[in-house]
């Protein structure tokens, strides 16, 4: 039981639980009355207690024991919610963050947590800060020193709270000897063994020697384990019993009574530890009342096991399996248009149930590699929180489209960006709430966050109801910068002015923050979102507020796209930018301004004659119908005509190569079932 | 410039182009395919004929003979397609026919002669004579510069 192997998944689920912990907190906030949320913080920080006290991570522990305790007080209605309680319990989130980013990072996790437990030991017993708890770190070290040289088993705090806790679960605790064999010669092997009994009977607390000993080998003839069973003593002993080349089995009930007079012996005999052993046992008993009073939510949580197993999968793995799939599903058109030609029942059986697989294994190999943007978006209310405390403004995020998918390498760079970008809208645009109640507004503004798919591409919106950009000052300061000239200033349009705060070395607000950086962040932006093939616009109306937004690409290798022919060419156009096909009528065709367009429900949709976009050799004249592909980008439609529909398929999505890195209108090819390539159009470069 | 091998020889391969003969080194060629569909892409140069299936791997095809400015290749049965590998870029090259893969002695290769006139001349790094044979060393980094086309 080698815990670095689990070290991942704790860390994992510490985020996780931390996540839980900072948005539960801020609705909290909001409704400092709903003791349901308080219950739901409260259970992040008991899970989170639990492992990393398995883990060893003292100091997160003792913290959200800590915090543990002060939640109870106002689950039990002693204290109130209060700005100033959740300040400190904000805090020592914040604290556990960091603690869990170091261990994340390589280090120990530790950190000097005193103040804050002072600080939430203060608010649980009504501002008297006890000594007792300031030590209890170091008690451990001391005490495990010790546990080897006795080998009898002594218990931290928490330890001590569960065995209390099982006690009046009717579980009890039995502290178990294990004697091997002499000449036993894989004695990790048998340990394993044990181990294994043991957690099929109950939840092993404590081990000494302790569990990476043991797995290494590193110790004599026998171990100690504390077991927090229902089972018998016999029962266990029997059990135990059957794994070969143990000798003997000596289990012992105790109860917490043996406990503390064994501890106090080994006080006695150990002056120099005398004081800190008092300390314990006062930190103890205290600990003991507020555990009873938390009644039974925590105690079934500490023998809930932690579910939902995952893996970490690098990504180079996923891409080298990505492409292998995608070499069948090349194979897979191929059969499937083998199978029509032949005809043969069968074969179309066979290649029917292996479209209907690889269907499936698309989908999971795919969605191994979709994140939701949640997972960027959930630190976002915590950071405007802060922020709008930091500059006194009144502010309300609003998170729309947090499911939307997108790959995980998009996912990994875009939050630096996301970041800037709200910084950026809260400290330049919204206004205090003083000026807004002066403009006629509401004192609290809206800073709205929304992500969306639309076509190929996933967009992410940051809107505010701010005040806008300033035209004027936006073109003073870019003169000033040198970013334009003072005769090119005047016939830009308001978005290329807006456009402009997006270069480098520009700042308008004359008295530089540290929320928004130093005039570099917008740049930084623009250019990390450029290097992921997307883009960014700005509209804004001064007055009124801003909106940023950003296109990425979905970097999703597999598409499906509707094929189309033109004469005898074959292009493939994105399922995703498609409305809907139609056929019409030369005489639907209307003319305005020398573009021929349609009506198209009402709406008038431009027509791209793709044939002469694309200077398709022609062969045929005149045709009686048209069909066409209505596709859209964002709000804007266009019809593509094209000669004839072949039909809907998934195709893999491949780049033409660096040499031809950016034909006009098209996105990349793909492979057909006949082999041959096919272009895939690029709908937004036809729409303008 | 293209590599020397050993400092003594430079393994080739051999194509014609028109009545010229050219060369390519060996190490920098994939392989040498027959002609399959190409699909063309639109809104490239000319000399872009398009783009192949290279088992899985989409593969832009183009027409040494259009970009040298010697007309147009004759598409048919003994056209070959030599696929060349350039700073991790793969690329198709049309040629009349491939039949040759010869060791050039580096000494015998010499600077183009100034006097080759056309638009040939501004991709060869050198040419070598041996025995009777004119063979003209191309220069692949010029002759592969990637185009941006479009937006």
């Amino acid at each position: 039981m080698d815990t670095t192997q689990y070290l991942e998944m704790f860390i994992e689920e510490s985020r996780e639980h931390l996540q839980a912990c900072n948005e539960h907190l801020l609705i909290l906030e909001k409704n400092p009355s709903d003791i349901a949320i308080v219950n739901e913080v409260f259970r992040s920080a008991h899970t989170l207690k639990g492992m990393s006290a398995t883990m060893g991570y003292e100091d997160i522990a003792n913290l959200t024991h800590k915090m543990e305790n002060v939640l109870d007080e106002i689950r039990n209605n002693k204290l109130h919610v209060t700005p100033e309680l959740l300040d400190v319990v904000f805090i020592a989130v914040d604290q556990l963050e960091e603690m869990v980013l170091d261990i994340a990072s390589g280090g120990k996790g530790k950190l000097d947590v005193t103040s804050t437990v002072q600080k939430l030991h203060a608010i649980e017993t009504g501002m008297e800060i006890p000594l007792a708890a300031t030590i209890v770190a170091p008690i451990e070290t001391i005490e495990s020193a010790e546990n080897s040289k006795t080998n009898l088993l002594s218990y931290d705090d928490y330890e001590l709270t569960i065995i209390q806790q099982s006690f009046e679960q009717n579980y009890s605790t039995f502290e178990i000897s294990v004697s091997l064999r002499d000449d036993c010669l894989l004695k990790a092997a048998r340990v394993y063994m044990v181990f294994e009994l043991l957690e099929k009977m109950g939840d092993v607390i404590k081990s000494s020697p302790t569990v990476e000993r043991l797995e290494n080998e590193d110790f004599d003839q026998s171990f100690t384990v504390a077991l927090v069973t229902v089972e018998e003593k016999e029962v266990v002993q029997k059990k135990l019993m059957k794994v070969s080349e143990v000798t003997e089995i000596i289990v012992n009930e105790f109860s917490i009574e043996k406990l503390k007079t064994r501890q106090k012996d080994k006080s006695q005999n150990n002056e120099q530890n005398q004081l800190i052993q008092g300390n314990v046992k006062e930190d103890l008993q205290e600990d003991f009342v507020n555990e009873e009073e938390q009644g039974k939510v925590s105690t079934s949580k500490t023998t809930v096991a932690i579910g939902n197993k995952t893996i970490r999968v690098n990504i180079e793995r996923l891409d080298i399996l990505m492409n292998l799939f995608e070499e069948l599903i090349i194979d897979r058109g191929r059969l499937e248009s083998i199978s029509k030609e032949i005809n043969n029942n069968e074969l179309d059986e066979t290649v029917e149930k292996m479209s209907r697989i690889t269907g499936d294994l698309q989908n999971i190999i795919l969605n191994m590699r979709m994140v939701p943007v949640e997972t960027v978006f959930n630190r976002f209310p915590r950071m405007v929180r802060q922020l709008t405390r930091d500059l006194n403004k009144k502010i309300n995020l609003e998170i729309i489209g947090a499911e939307t998918e997108l790959d995980r390498t998009v996912i990994d760079e875009i939050g630096d960006p996301l970041v800037h970008l709200i910084r950026n809208s809260l400290d330049h645009g919204i206004e205090s709430p003083e000026i807004r109640k002066a403009n006629g507004k509401p004192e609290e503004g809206t800073v709205v966050l929304r992500a969306y798919h639309s076509g190929n591409h996933v967009y992410i919106e940051i809107e505010d109801d701010g005040a806008g950009i300033n035209r004027q000052r936006v073109l003073k300061k870019a003169i000033s910068k040198g970013v334009v000239s003072e005769s090119d200033a005047a016939s830009l349009t308001d978005q290329q002015v807006a456009k402009l705060i997006l270069s480098s070395g520009f700042s308008t607000v004359e008295v530089l923050s540290d929320i928004s950086g130093r005039g570099v962040g917008l740049d930084v932006v623009k250019t990390t979102i450029e290097s992921l093939g997307g883009t960014i616009e700005i509209s804004s109306t001064e007055g009124k507020g801003s909106l940023f937004s950003i296109q990425l690409p979905l970097t999703l290798s597999i598409i499906s796209v509707m094929l189309v022919e033109l004469e005898k060419e074959i292009y493939a156009v994105p399922l995703s930018s498609i409305i809907e096909t139609a056929i019409i009528k030369p005489s639907d065709i209307l003319n305005a301004h020398n573009q021929k367009v349609i009506d198209f429900r009402g709406k008038v949709v431009p027509l791209v004659f793709l044939e002469d976009v694309f200077e398709v050799p022609k062969y045929s004249n005149e045709e009686k119908y048209f069909s066409v592909v209505i596709v859209r980008k964002g709000e804007k439609m266009a019809g593509l005509v094209v000669d004839t529909f072949i039909g809907q398929q998934e195709v893999v999505l491949k780049s033409l190569g660096t040499y031809l890195s950016s034909v006009f209108a098209i996105s990349g090819a793909t492979i057909l079932g006949n082999g041959k390539v096919a272009l895939i159009i690029d709908c937004n470069a036809l729409i303008k | 410039m293209t590599e020397v091998v050993d400092g003594s020889f430079v393994k080739v391969v051999v194509f014609q182009l028109a009545d010229k003969e050219y060369v390519i080194p060996v190490s920098q060629v994939q392989g040498i395919e027959k002609l399959i569909h190409i699909t063309r892409v639109p809104k490239t140069p000319s000399f872009v004929k398009g783009v192949i299936n290279l088992r899985g791997v989409v593969t832009p095809i183009i027409d040494l003979k259009n970009r040298f400015g010697l007309g147009e290749s004759s598409l048919d049965d003994s056209s070959r397609i030599i696929i060349i590998t350039q700073n991790e870029m793969e690329v198709g090259i049309v040629v009349d026919s491939a039949n040759d893969v010869l060791d050039i002695p580096t000494d015998l290769i010499e600077p183009q002669p100034e006097v080759v006139g056309g638009l040939e001349s501004d991709f060869i790094a050198g040419v070598a004579k041996i025995e009777r044979r004119l063979l003209i060393l191309l220069d692949l980094d010029l002759v592969l510069n990637p185009i941006k086309v479009g937006v």
